[in-house]
C-alpha cells in the first residue's frame, strides 16, 4: 500500500436539513507542543476540511491526544499554529467541542438534560431555547427517554452518547474526540460507532477522532492520519478512505487499507516498546 | 407448563412477594440496633463496676448519674446549660462555614490567594482554641463573644482545608468541558467547581462540628455563667462528681444528635452531589 499523502476529498455522504454548513476547517502548520524538556509533537501539518471525519490513528502514548488538547485549545501549541477557519486557536472556544474519554466529564449533579442544555445556557439562551435544543439533541442520539435521570445511573454507551449531544447542544463547527468508546465493551463499541456515523452526518461538523483501533478508523473516518510512536511524535502519512459508506468491514479494500495500517502501526508499536526496554525481534 | 398456585412457587419468580426484600432488610437494622442496645448496656455495667470499685468520689455511679440529672434538670440548669452551649457552638460553627467556604473555594481557585493565606493558615491551625481563651477574654470580654469566636477559630479552619482541597480535585475533564461549552471563570466557579466540592465542604462542616464540641468546654472555662462547659468546671468547686459526669455525658449525647441531624440533612438536600453519610 503507497503512503500518499492525499489531497483532501470532500466527505462521502450528504448533510441533509441541520447544519448543512456547519463545519469548520481545521489546519495545523508545523505544530510543535513540549512540556518543559518533553517533547510531545514535532512539525505536525494537516488540513482538515470542512464537514470532514478525520481519525488520528497511532500507539498509545503517541501525543495524539495532546494534539487534540491543543486543537482544542487547552494546551497551548509551542511552535507553529492551530487555526480554525483561518482564526488562530486561542483557548477553549464553543466553536470547538470535545468529546472526553471518560464519561467524568459529565456532571454528576445535573440531570443528563441540565447536561445538554449547559452548553445554551452558558450561551445565555432562554430556558425555552434551551429545552428544545436538549430536546433534539437528545433524540440525536436516542436518550430522550433517559432526560430526568442522572449520569450516574446510566451505562457507560449511554454516558458517552450524553457527552455527544451536549457537546452538540453547544453549537461547535469542529468536534474532537478523544478515544471516546475505549472505554466501552466491545458490542457496545461496535454499536457507538455506527451510531457515530449517523450523528456525524445529521449534524455536518468537521470532526476529528482520535482512536488507536484501526476497525474504528476504517469505518468511520473520510482521512486517517497515521501518526509515528512518540516522543516527537508526527504525522507517518495520510490515507484517504475511498470506501463507500455505509462501511462494509468485509470489502476487499477495506482488507487491504487494514494491512497497510496495520503494518505501519506495528512498526511504531514496536519502536515504541524497544524504545521502552522490551525486547523484540528486529523483523516480524 | 405449571401451574400458578397461589402464595406458592417451586422455583424464584422475579417478582417476589413484596414483604420479602424489605422484610430482611428491617431484619437487617433491628440487629443492628440491637446490637448498639447491646453494646450500650454492657458500656454501662462496666461502668457500675468501676463505680462500685472506685468509689463515689472519683466515679459517680450510673443511677447517682441519673439523679443528679434529675436534680439539675429540675431546676432548669441542665436545659439551660444544653441550650447555652448548643446555641454558641451552632453560631460559632455557622461563622465558620460562612467564612471557610467562600474563602476556600478562593484559595482552591486563584494560586494568588492560596500562595498569600497559606503561611497564616499553616501556622494557626496547630495552635488550640484553649490557647486562645485569656486572649479572647482580655479581647472580647466575658460574654458570649469570646466564647462564640472560639468555636468560629477552630470551624474556619477546618472548613477552609476541605473546601480548598475539594476545588483542587475537581477532575479537570469536568472544567475543560465547561470551558469548551463556553463557560467564563466565573461560571465555571460556580456551575462547575462549587457543586463538585459539596461533598468535601459537607465532610469539612461535621469534622467542624465534632470540633466545635471539643471546644466548647475550653472555650467556657473562664467566667461563664451557663453551659455544659462550665457546669462541667464549677461542678468541681462544688465536689459534686455527678454533676460533672452528667455534663459529659450530655455533651456526648447533644453532640450525637447534632452530628445526626446534620448528616440526615445534608444526605436528603444534597444527594445529587453526591453526598452519602
Amino acid at each position: 500500500m503507497t503512503k500518499t499523502i492525499a489531497t483532501p476529498r470532500p466527505p462521502d455522504g450528504s448533510v441533509p436539513g441541520s447544519g448543512g454548513t456547519r463545519g469548520a476547517a481545521l489546519s495545523a502548520t508545523g505544530v510543535g507542543i513540549r512540556f518543559g524538556s518533553f517533547e510531545a509533537v514535532r512539525d505536525i501539518s494537516l488540513d482538515i476540511a470542512a464537514g470532514e471525519f478525520l481519525c488520528l490513528l497511532g500507539p498509545s502514548g503517541c501525543g495524539k491526544s495532546t494534539l487534540l488538547s491543543a486543537m482544542a485549545g487547552f494546551v497551548p501549541v509551542c511552535e507553529g499554529g492551530l487555526a480554525v477557519d483561518g482564526t488562530p486557536v486561542g483557548g477553549p472556544d464553543p466553536d470547538l467541542g470535545m468529546v472526553f474519554q471518560s464519561s467524568e466529564a459529565l456532571f454528576d449533579w445535573m440531570t443528563v438534560r441540565q447536561n445538554v442544555a449547559f452548553g445554551p445556557r452558558m450561551r445565555g439562551q432562554s430556558r425555552a431555547a434551551r429545552a428544545e435544543l436538549a430536546d433534539t439533541y437528545l433524540g440525536l442520539v436516542g436518550l430522550r427517554h433517559c432526560a430526568d435521570r442522572f449520569p450516574g445511573q446510566l451505562s457507560g454507551g449511554m454516558r458517552q452518547r450524553v457527552q455527544i449531544a451536549r457537546v452538540l447542544a453547544g453549537g461547535p463547527r469542529v468536534v474532537l474526540m478523544d478515544e471516546p468508546f475505549g472505554a466501552l465493551d466491545a458490542q457496545t463499541r461496535q454499536v457507538m460507532q455506527d451510531e457515530m456515523g449517523r450523528i456525524w452526518k445529521a449534524s455536518g461538523c468537521t470532526v476529528v477522532f482520535v482512536t488507536h483501533d484501526i476497525d474504528e478508523a476504517i469505518l468511520l473516518a473520510d482521512r486517517i492520519a497515521v501518526m509515528t510512536a512518540g516522543p516527537a511524535a508526527s504525522v507517518k502519512a495520510v490515507y484517504p478512505v475511498d470506501l463507500p459508506r455505509p462501511r462494509d468491514p468485509a470489502d476487499p479494500a477495506a482488507a487491504e487499507l487494514r494491512r497497510g495500517l496495520r503494518e505501519d502501526i506495528g512498526e511504531e508499536v514496536r519502536k515504541s516498546l524497544r524504545d521502552q526496554g522490551l525486547d523484540l525481534e528486529e523483523t516480524r | 407448563m405449571t401451574t400458578v398456585t397461589a402464595g406458592t412457587s417451586a422455583t424464584p419468580r422475579p417478582g417476589r412477594r413484596p414483604g420479602r426484600r424489605t422484610g430482611r432488610a428491617t431484619a437487617g437494622r433491628l440487629r443492628a440496633a440491637g446490637l448498639y442496645m447491646v453494646s450500650v448496656l454492657i458500656g454501662v455495667a462496666v461502668w457500675q463496676l468501676l463505680a462500685v470499685t472506685y468509689g463515689s468520689a472519683l466515679v459517680a455511679s450510673p443511677s447517682e448519674t441519673l439523679s443528679a440529672a434529675r436534680e439539675l434538670a429540675g431546676d432548669g440548669t441542665l436545659f439551660n446549660s444544653v441550650v447555652a452551649s448548643g446555641r454558641r457552638i451552632l453560631i460559632g460553627w455557622g461563622l465558620g462555614l460562612a467564612v471557610g467556604v467562600p474563602v476556600g473555594l478562593l484559595i482552591g481557585q486563584i494560586p494568588l490567594v492560596r500562595h498569600l493565606l497559606d503561611p497564616y493558615i499553616e501556622f494557626f491551625r496547630f495552635i488550640p482554641p484553649v490557647a486562645f481563651v485569656t486572649l479572647a477574654v482580655v479581647w472580647l470580654g466575658i460574654g458570649e463573644s469570646s466564647k462564640v469566636v472560639l468555636i468560629f477559630y477552630t470551624s474556619v479552619f477546618i472548613v477552609t482545608l476541605n473546601t480548598s482541597a475539594g476545588v483542587m480535585a475537581v477532575n479537570e475533564s469536568k472544567l475543560r468541558a465547561a470551558a469548551s461549552l463556553g463557560a467564563n471563570r466565573r461560571q465555571i466557579l460556580r456551575c462547575v467547581v462549587l457543586p463538585s466540592t459539596v461533598p468535601h465542604i459537607v465532610t469539612g462542616a461535621r469534622l467542624a462540628m465534632g470540633n466545635s464540641f471539643l471546644t466548647i468546654v475550653s472555650a467556657e472555662i473562664v467566667a461563664s455563667q451557663v453551659g455544659l462547659g462550665s457546669l462541667i468546671w464549677t461542678s468541681r468547686n462544688y465536689g459534686r462528681i455527678d454533676w460533672v459526669f452528667v455534663g459529659i455525658i450530655t455533651l456526648g449525647i447533644l453532640g450525637f444528635v447534632y452530628d445526626r441531624v446534620l448528616r440526615v440533612a445534608a444526605s436528603r438536600v444534597l444527594s445529587r452531589y453526591g453526598v452519602k453519610l
